[in-house]
This record gives C-alpha cells, structure tokens and sequence, in this order.
C-alpha cells in the first residue's frame, strides 16, 4: 500500500537527519522524500511517499508522531491529494531527434528551458505518474543527466474539510 | 556568570542532589563551577557507568538520573549506558562536553557526533550552539526526560559555550512545546469499553510492565486487582509492581518466566497488558495473546500500541490514571473459578530444580536472602543466568527489584545499585551478579570506598559466562566457545585490594548465617558464592 506523509516539522538543522534515520532505522521503504519551508519560516514540511502493510503504515505514523521535532503529521493516498513532482532532464539531440523530442515535450506538456547546440535541459511538472510516463518516453534519447524532486502533495481541500 | 554556571543552576533549580560523571577538558568549566554548589559530584570509574548509577538512582527517587561527562570518548563511552536507560524508559538528563563550538565538524582531538551518534536511543538531544539557551534547553530536557514515556535526554555543549557569559539567569517556570504534549489521561470512551469487558470477562489477567512503576501506580494496580479480584502477572521490567507473594500475583512471564504465568496469558479471555512493549522475551508469539481473547494494550506510548501486536482495544495513558479512571466507574466482575484454576496451576507447575549440594543453590540462596533482607529493600539483579533465578527466586515485600529488562547490559548492577543507595541512604541495596558481569564493572569498588556508598554484592560464581553457555549447551551440544573465565580475579584479594570486606559461601551449608551476617552492618560487603558451573536456569 502506498501512502503519502505530509509531515511537519520544526525547522531546525538536523531534523532531516532525524526522519530519515527513522525510517532507515525501523525498515520502512522511502520511494521518495521531499523538503522546504512552509508559510512559517520555523516550520518546514517533508513530504514523504512510503509503502508498506497496514501496520507498518500506522507505525510509521505513530513514529514520526513520536519524534521531538515533528509538529503534526498527515497520512493520505495519492486519489486524495493532489501531487506534483518536478523533473529537470538535460538530453542530447541531433539533427535526426531533434523534432522528435520537441513534439514529445509539447504532447507531454514539458518545457525546454536551456539549450546549447547539441543539448537541451527539459522541465516536467506533473502528476508523479506522467513524470514516469515522460521519462519511458525519452527511453531513445540519450539522457545526459536528470534530477527529480520527489514527490509534493497537499491533500484535496474537500478532504481536509472533512 | 558563563554557560557552566548556568548549567550548575539549572540542576539546582530541579533539584538535582547527585552528579555522576568523568571529567576531561571539555566539560571542566561545568566541573569548575559545580565546585560552588551543594550538588555532590560522583568521580565513577568508567562512563558507562554514570549512566547506569544515575539510572539507578532514578529508578529509587523518581526523579531524572544526571551523568556529565567529556567529549569524544568520554561521550562515546557513555552510549551504552544511554541505549540501556532508552530501552528501559528511564529518565535521564546526560550532559557531555564538546570541542569549542568553531571547530565542530573539523575532526579535532576527542571531537565525536555525539548527538547523531545517540539518535536513536535518545528520547531527544540538543547542541547548544548559544549560552543563552541553557536554561530553556535544561528546562525541556527535564520536562523530556520525565514526562510521557521516559528517557534518556542528551545535552551536548561545546566549551566555549560552557565559558561564555550569559546575563542574569532565568530558569523558564514552565515548558511550552508545540510538538511535545503526551497523552496521560486514557480517553473515556476506551475505558468504558474496557469496562465492557471486564464485566463480561470469565478469566481476566493483567501483565504489568516497568510502566507501572514508572508511572508510580503500583498502589493503585494492587488496589484495583484486589477490589476486582484480577489476577496479575508481570514482565521483568514489572517485577515488584505487586509483591511476590501477594495472592493475586502469579509470577513472571515470558521464556525465562513462571510455567503457570504464561499458562495464566494463554487461557485468559481478557489480558490487559500495562505500560508493557510485547517485546520478544516477554511475549514469545504476539499471536498467542490475540488470539481467543480480548487484548487490551495500555500504554502511555501510543508507538507501542499496535507495534508488535494490534489491541482490540487500544488505550493510550499512564497507568496511574487509567487505573484511577476504571476505579471511578462501577461495575462487577466475577470469576472466582478462575481464581482457583489459576492457584492450582500456581500449586501443580512450580519449577523443580534439582541443585547439586557441593554447591551453593542459587535459587534457594536468592530466597533466602530475600527474607532476610529488609522490607524496603532494593535488590539490583545483572544480566545473565544471575539475572533469571533473581528474576524466578527473589521475593520483593515493599522493596524494589532493578534490572535491566529492555536492555540485558551486563555490568548494571554494581553502579545502579551505588545510584539506588545515594537516592535513599536509609535503604538495603544489594547487588547480585554472576562473575562475568562482576568484571564489568568491578573497578567501581574504587567508587563506593571513595564516596562511601554502603552497597552489598553477591558475587555468584561458576566460571562461566552463564547465559550463553547454557545457550551453547542448548544450541550447540556443549560445543563451548568463548565462556570460559578461568583466569579470573581472586575475589578475596581484589576486595582485599579495594579494602571491602569480603565473605565467600561454598555451599548451603550455614547459608543463612552468612546472609545475617552479610546484611548486618551498613558497610560494603562482598559476598562469593560458588555455584555450579553446569547449573541452567531452565
């Protein structure tokens, strides 16, 4: 089962350290973990994408309850959130591609945002599944190098309300 | 005023009596300006054992250990003592110095994390990075140590923060965490549920765990289980939280446990497990206690809740208040049967031992000494085959029964017991440990005579690391490895050396004698007791 931790956290040094080596720790899977401050500046939000059985996911929430430093957490399943991952791919092209990649990125709604004459650094902002389906598309393409930021999410204002 | 002073007044203003500890450059300012307080200072002999004696006198008080201790190995030394107070819940405030604040991270001599290195054992850490946080930093590190689920709390402070001047010293008069708030109070739907049940109940049980005592609800658990008439049994941890002979107990449970107490968790219909984690030793097979029955998980913890068995009912608080809450409610129960089923098997499953007579039969000897040890006394039991038959044998009246459950640190009696006595001079403390723990933790002897801390030992010696021998002859067929302690001190000599009386036991001949004359003085006293080396506990 998947799930998705919207976590809370103080913003100190070290906290990261702190949430990361529980989860390591304790044996839960990390898919992916992401970090930034929130509209407090002493409150930072980790937005963590972890799966495992029934247990495990109420461990982990209980644990990352437990910690000192975390304020409040959320647990919540993809359907109910919505969520975003952004992408940055740099890729080669040629004369032959060239077109090609584009079309790709226009169906895909992705943006060339840097170029040179042989290179290009693509931006991807989606649903974490169409950043999936982006990358198998560019499977043919010579990828350079690509940083990803992980999976964000908020859950659906209507939930919350709830 | 600089951060050390501080420091000493924070103590101070929580009442702290006793600092045990190890100095070295990094934590000399706090060890200078504790010079000018009525806090006494406890040079022990090694750090891991300032963790264990503060948690020793922790456990006696009730109120939070302190160890201070120095940087890099002084620090790293006191991680066990650290990860034995974590797995055992014990509150625990450790101060240990660090490299000037500037050069954190550089590699320095005696720099280590510490911090990151305690991270998961702690309850939590600081790094003061600014003098002027001391006194809300110690303000929460006590609250932390104490409230909620114990534990230990480490404070690291580098010295040029120890040495920085602070202006006038304001100790906070309350803590404000926004993310710390535990729940005490169990919720009253839960109880009533609970309730529910125990009315229903034909043959309920509660297991009580070192919770019981953390939270000071022993009164109230035998107040409760003998107006109900509910049977209790108890993990290790939970020893002492009812007197062994109190007819409603029905002994430890568990691997190492009473046959009839873990029959007593089987054929139960309703178990409530309080302040207890359902680890392996006490719990062999979490499936057991869900099964055919209604569990009932008490604990101020809610991580433990669910961890290693999910509850029917789960119910999060301390003990004390949850039992206090059940009390309020009226209800009746009934289920004498059970009563007597359970005497029968109490009656019928005792352990037969047959001990060899050119021995000292530890079992026999632990009673023994047990009745004549004082009402109130405190016996502190080690790790090891020690362990179980303190654990099988020892009969706590109105005392308490130390050990570490959580844990299993070998060498914890000796410098917990030193804690328990410094908590409460007026208190019999004894140790007992086999001769493998002993050398743990011996050179503490030194300690005691130094600060004069009149603590008892019992030496029970077989010239083996007990435990694991009688695992290898278990496990491996007598293929023994690495148990041997032939080589071992003269224990006459070495008391001799340390300047404590010495008494030594052979057999059971005049047992009872030696204990008299063991308990007599308030003095250090080792007593050896040489018992046979193929002895099992089980």
């Amino acid at each position: 089962m998947k799930k998705i931790y919207s976590v809370l956290v103080e913003n100190r040094s070290g906290v990261l350290c702190k949430v990361a080596g529980l989860f390591s720790r304790r044996c839960f899977n990390i898919d992916s973990l992401a970090v930034g401050e929130t509209e407090d500046s002493t409150v930072s939000r980790m937005t963590i994408v972890s799966s495992g059985d029934e247990r495990t996911i109420e461990q982990i929430e209980k644990q990352l309850n437990k910690k000192i430093d975390v304020i409040k957490v959320k647990t919540f399943d993809e359907p109910s959130s919505v969520s975003r991952e952004l992408m940055l791919m740099k890729v080669k092209y040629n004369k032959n591609n060239r077109k090609d990649i584009m079309e790709t990125c226009d169906i895909m709604h992705a943006d060339i945002v840097d170029m040179s004459q042989n290179m290009f650094i693509i931006q991807i902002c989606d649903v974490p599944e169409r950043v999936r389906l982006f990358i198998s598309m560019m499977k043919g393409v010579s990828i350079v190098e690509m940083a990803r930021t992980g999976t964000l999410a908020l859950q659906k204002c209507l939930e919350a309300e709830e | 005023m600089i951060g050390a002073d501080a420091i000493v007044k924070c103590l101070e203003a929580e009442g702290v009596e006793y600092v045990f500890g190890y100095p070295g450059v990094a934590i000399c300012p706090f060890y200078n300006s504790i010079l000018e307080s009525d806090i006494r200072t406890i040079l022990i002999r090694t750090e891991q054992n300032a963790a264990h004696a503060a948690s020793g006198l922790a456990r006696v008080s009730g109120k939070v250990g302190v160890c201070a201790v120095t940087s890099g190995p002084g620090a790293t030394n006191l991680i066990t003592g650290v990860a034995t107070a974590f797995a055992d819940s014990i509150p625990l405030v450790c101060i240990t110095g660090q490299v000037n604040s500037e050069l954190l991270g550089s590699d320095v001599f005696q720099e280590a994390d510490i911090t990151g290195a305690v991270e998961s054992f702690v309850k939590y850490s600081y790094l003061v990075k600014d003098a002027a946080d001391i006194p809300q930093i110690f303000k929460e590190a006590f609250h932390l140590a104490s409230t909620g689920r114990k534990g230990p709390v480490l404070i690291d402070i580098p010295i040029d923060i120890q040495n920085a001047p602070v202006g006038k010293f304001k100790y906070p008069d309350e803590v404000n965490m926004r993310t710390y708030k535990p729940t005490v109070k169990g919720n009253m739907a839960q109880i009533k549920k609970v309730i529910k049940e125990l009315a229903k109940a034909k043959s309920p049980l509660i297991c009580a765990g070192g919770g019981v005592l953390l939270s000071q609800a022993e009164g109230s658990l035998r107040a409760f289980s003998e107006k109900y008439r509910i049977p209790v049994v108890s993990t290790m941890m939970g020893i002492g939280a009812m007197p062994t002979e109190h007819p409603m107990y029905y002994g430890m449970v568990g691997n190492n446990g009473k046959p009839f107490a873990n029959r007593a968790m089987n054929e139960s219909d309703l178990l409530l497990m309080v302040g207890a984690r359902v680890a392996d030793r006490a719990v062999n097979q979490p499936d057991l206690i869900t099964e055919n029955k209604v569990l009932v998980h008490i604990d101020v913890d809610p991580a433990e809740i669910g961890k290693n068995v999910g509850p029917a009912i789960p119910l999060v608080g301390d003990a004390k208040h949850i039992f206090e809450d059940i009390e309020t409610q009226e209800f009746t129960c009934e289920h004498e049967e059970w009563i007597r089923t359970l005497n029968t098997y109490r009656d019928t499953m005792q352990p037969i031992r047959r001990p060899n007579p050119a021995y000292v039969d530890p079992a026999a000897f632990i009673t023994m000494l047990s009745r004549e040890m004082d009402e109130d006394a405190v016996y502190v039991a080690d790790v090891g085959q020690n362990q179980i038959w303190s654990c099988g044998y020892h009969i706590v009246k109105k005392g308490r029964f130390l050990t570490t459950g959580g844990m299993g640190t070998m060498g914890y009696s000796i410098p917990a017991a030193m804690g328990a006595k410094l908590a409460d001079r007026n208190r019999q403390v004894v140790a007992v440990c086999g001769d493998g723990s002993f050398q743990m933790s011996m050179m503490e002897l030194a300690t005691m005579r130094q600060f004069d801390v009149p603590v008892k030992i019992i030496v029970l010696k077989n010239n083996y690391l007990g435990m694991v021998r009688e695992y290898q002859h278990y496990t491996y067929k007598d293929n023994y490895s690495v148990v041997d302690l032939s080589g071992s001190p003269d224990l006459e000599k070495l008391s001799a050396a340390f300047g404590i009386r010495f008494m030594r036991q052979t057999n059971m001949a005049g047992a009872e004698e030696t204990i008299k004359a063991f308990l007599e003085k308030d003095e250090s006293v080792l007593l050896e007791c040489l018992i046979d080396p193929m002895d099992l506990v089980k």
